[in-house]
């Protein structure tokens, strides 16, 4: 399928994560997700890579974007889907995730993405089933193919990622995102330092191989790329900060803050953005800017992790 | 005639500080005598060449899942694991379905053990009805038909009033109340809260919460001089706050498990929930800390904590999987590798920790071999290697971590009540 026959090849059945993933696997996936890009730009834009396939959504929580753009993905590469949400389920019923995902394998599926609010759910599935298994995001955890997304997305804009000094802004605590994120630029060498109030930013963090700050102020100027995290607030009670306007005083990236930023700076955001809390829409819309160039190109990844597994099942 | 006559052994009873090679005799269910070479006369002979003979090992901390939840444990499976696992007593915790706190549920407890006839089962009371953490059970009436000792195991008690009232009710009653401290406004976790917890996105239970609620409870006990005892101890600071309270004449004891001494939290990193157990695994700091304690005598008991969960339940996902790990029929090797291999025990100070100190607790007269005291007694061969393998336990469940591990040291022959209940 790729015009650059890269001479890796690719092993793993599953992606549950970047934690098992070298530095040399994630540059493989960036490289193979950059060739299918340009799919997207075709007329017909369908490959046949995945013809006969059957790649099963299991969608334990909601989603919107990573959801359609999986699904989407599949059906680029051809293959058929199958997809499955909690709501309206045999979940409600009380079938555990286990249970569930074997009835449909029983159907015949090739690959499951599956998204979970329980952290490990899909090494949980991995371990337990044949069918390759892809992460589309498990509770705090991991989000793998979106670190891969913004990885992506940071190499197209900024030409590298070594080097790169990367902030990520937020809920910390909660985020599989910015676990995905520290793992994977680590690997590539970049440097992550993780903002937030203490409430949200736990000390051990820094075991992952970043650094931690309290203050975005602090870190603006010396930063590359500015990824800023929605507060989840349905991952707690109680309140972890004093108010969504007293965190956005001090943790919101407005046109104020962005002025002290290198002039460059990348402006990244996961989605679902909460537009006047984290991010006012001047900057989310702004040029710096490049979260809907995140959504397109994670169609691109997504398409070269299906594909990768797939081989990797092989 | 004697009924049981066990011979060459090596014979450590820490409660009258005997350790010695002797022969022991068993009469009616008595320990008739210990001492010198006896004529091998008796219907049963127990040749214990090369094992130490100790007082029947008791264990505090045992669920036996009965009333409620028969699937993973009934009080004769528990009975069973008990003694093949060298143990003649264990107190069985109360926050079964329904709990026991009443009279009727103590004698629910007592009857199915006498049905069993393998280990004693002595109940432990619910401190609050319900083990709703408000209103005081009944713990006269249950202490008269036969609990032991009072907890809401599971939960610690929340409520600082409450706390307080139990405590001097129980000081009236002159009986331990067993806390498994654990503030409630900082549960809710997974495992212990660092680095591993973080990087599996599982939400923490950090050891302050464990050490609040002993903070606050040994301010309790000072001031009502109740009898209190902290339940599976697991984290350095829990550790310290005792040594000191003991220091100042505090009436408390305390309890470690097999796994607060070999294991740590970096063992839940592949989300295997057979190691998810409240209070959670914690650093190595903390084991040290806990085996420390051990060995200095802050900690008085040794406690498995034994804590059957069905296999469909633990193959959840490490979140919705329940807590709880057995170890009934392993503990003894276990404590042998945590604490004699090292050398922060010898064979004396372990034995103390399974029979003399635990039955100061729970007040019995058992956990030692004097003349006259009931025939409970265990032969350990300390030499005997051997594997754990869990589909050869007599508990109906298999939530055990230490599977496939190759231990040294087990009971070879147990002896509750003058009758040979469990021999290799």
């Amino acid at each position: 399928m790729t015009e650059q026959a890269p001479s890796f090849i690719w092993t793993k059945k599953h992606l549950v994560g970047l934690d098992e993933l070298s530095a040399e696997e994630i540059v493989h996936i960036l490289d193979t997700a950059e060739s299918f890009r340009e799919v997207s730009t075709r007329s017909i834009k369908k490959v046949p890579a995945l013809r006969g396939k059957v790649v099963a959504l299991l969608f334990f929580e909601d989603s919107t974007r990573t959801r359609m753009s999986f699904e989407l993905a599949a059906s680029r590469l051809s293959a058929d889907t199958l997809l499955f949400t909690a709501k309206g389920s045999s979940v409600a019923k009380g079938e555990t995730t286990l249970d569930t995902a074997r009835n449909i394998e029983a159907m015949g599926v090739d690959i499951f993405v599956i998204r979970h609010h329980e952290s490990g759910a899909p090494h949980h599935l991995a371990s337990r089933i044949n069918t390759s298994v892809v992460n589309a995001g498990d509770g705090s955890h991991e989000h793998p193919t979106q670190a891969l997304l913004d990885i992506f997305t940071m190499r197209q804009r900024l030409g590298r990622i070594e080097g790169l000094k990367v902030a990520i802004v937020g809920d910390i605590a909660h985020s599989r995102v910015a676990r995905s994120n520290i793992i994977g630029l680590r690997k590539l060498g970049a440097e992550v330092v993780v903002v937030g109030p203490p409430t949200l930013v736990p000390a051990s963090i820094s075991a992952m191989g970043c650094t931690v700050s309290h203050s975005l102020d602090e870190v603006l100027g010396e930063v590359d790329v500015l990824n800023m995290l929605r507060i989840q607030f349905e991952r707690f009670s109680g309140n972890v900060f004093p108010s969504v306007r007293e965190y956005s005083r001090f943790y919101g990236l407005n046109s104020e803050r962005l002025a002290r930023c290198k002039k460059n700076v990348l402006v990244m955001h996961p989605g679902p953005m909460n537009r006047g809390v984290e991010i006012t829409s001047e900057v989310a819309d702004g040029l710096n800017s490049c979260i809907l160039q995140q959504v397109a190109n994670g169609l691109a990844v997504r398409m070269a992790v299906l594909f990768l597994v797939s081989q990797g099942a092989e | 005639m004697t009924d049981i006559l066990i011979t060459n052994g090596r014979v450590i009873d820490p409660a009258n500080g005997v350790d010695k090679l002797a022969d022991i005799a068993i009469t009616g269910g008595k320990i008739a005598r210990v001492g010198g070479k006896m004529p091998a006369k008796a219907a049963t002979i127990i040749d214990a060449k090369g094992c130490i003979v100790a007082p029947g090992l008791i264990d505090i901390h045992v669920h036996c899942r009965e009333p409620g939840h028969e699937e993973e444990e009934t009080i004769a499976t528990a009975s069973a694991a008990a003694v093949a696992g060298g143990f003649t007593t264990v107190c069985a915790m109360p926050n079964t379905h329904p709990p026991l706190d009443d009279e009727a549920a103590i004698q629910f407890v007592l009857e199915r053990a006498a049905v069993a006839k393998l280990a004693r089962v002595l109940p432990v009371g619910c401190i609050t009805k319900g083990r709703a953490g408000k209103e005081l059970a009944e713990m006269g009436a249950m202490m008269s038909a036969g609990a032991v000792a009072f907890s809401d195991d599971g939960e610690g008690i929340g409520s600082t009033a409450t706390m307080q009232r139990a405590l001097q009710y129980a000081q009236l009653l002159g009986v331990s109340l067993m806390q498994h401290c654990q503030d409630p406004d900082l549960a809710g976790g997974h495992m212990n809260s660092g680095p591993t917890a973080t990087r599996l996105g599982l939400a923490g239970i950090a050891s302050t919460g464990e050490e609040l609620m002993l903070q606050r409870d040994l301010v309790l006990t000072e001031r009502t001089k109740a009898r209190y005892h902290v339940q599976h101890i697991s984290s350095a600071g829990s550790v310290e706050l005792v040594r000191q309270a003991k220091a100042r004449g505090l009436s408390v004891t305390a309890e470690a498990t097999p796994h607060h001494l070999l294991l740590t939290d970096a063992c839940c990193s592949t989300y295997d929930s057979v190691y998810k157990v409240n209070p959670p695994l914690r650093t190595s700091a903390d084991v040290e800390a806990v085996r420390r304690g051990v060995a200095d005598g802050t900690i008085d008991c040794l406690a498995t904590d034994h804590a059957p969960q069905s296999a469909e339940e633990k193959e959840l996902e490490f979140g919705l999987a329940p807590f709880g790990m057995i170890a009934l029929e392993c503990a003894l090797a276990l404590y042998i590798k945590a604490l004699i291999e090292p050398g922060l025990l010898n064979w004396p100070g372990l034995i103390a920790r399974m029979t003399a100190n635990p039955a100061k607790v729970i007040r019995q007269n058992l956990g030692t071999l004097s003349e006259g005291a009931p025939a409970d007694v265990t032969v350990i061969d300390p030499a005997k290697r051997w594997t754990v393998k869990t589909e050869t336990f007599r508990s109906k469940s298999r939530n055990c971590p230490y599977e496939g591990w190759k231990l040294k040291g087990r009971a070879v022959a147990t002896i509750v009540n003058g009758q040979v209940k469990f021999q290799t």
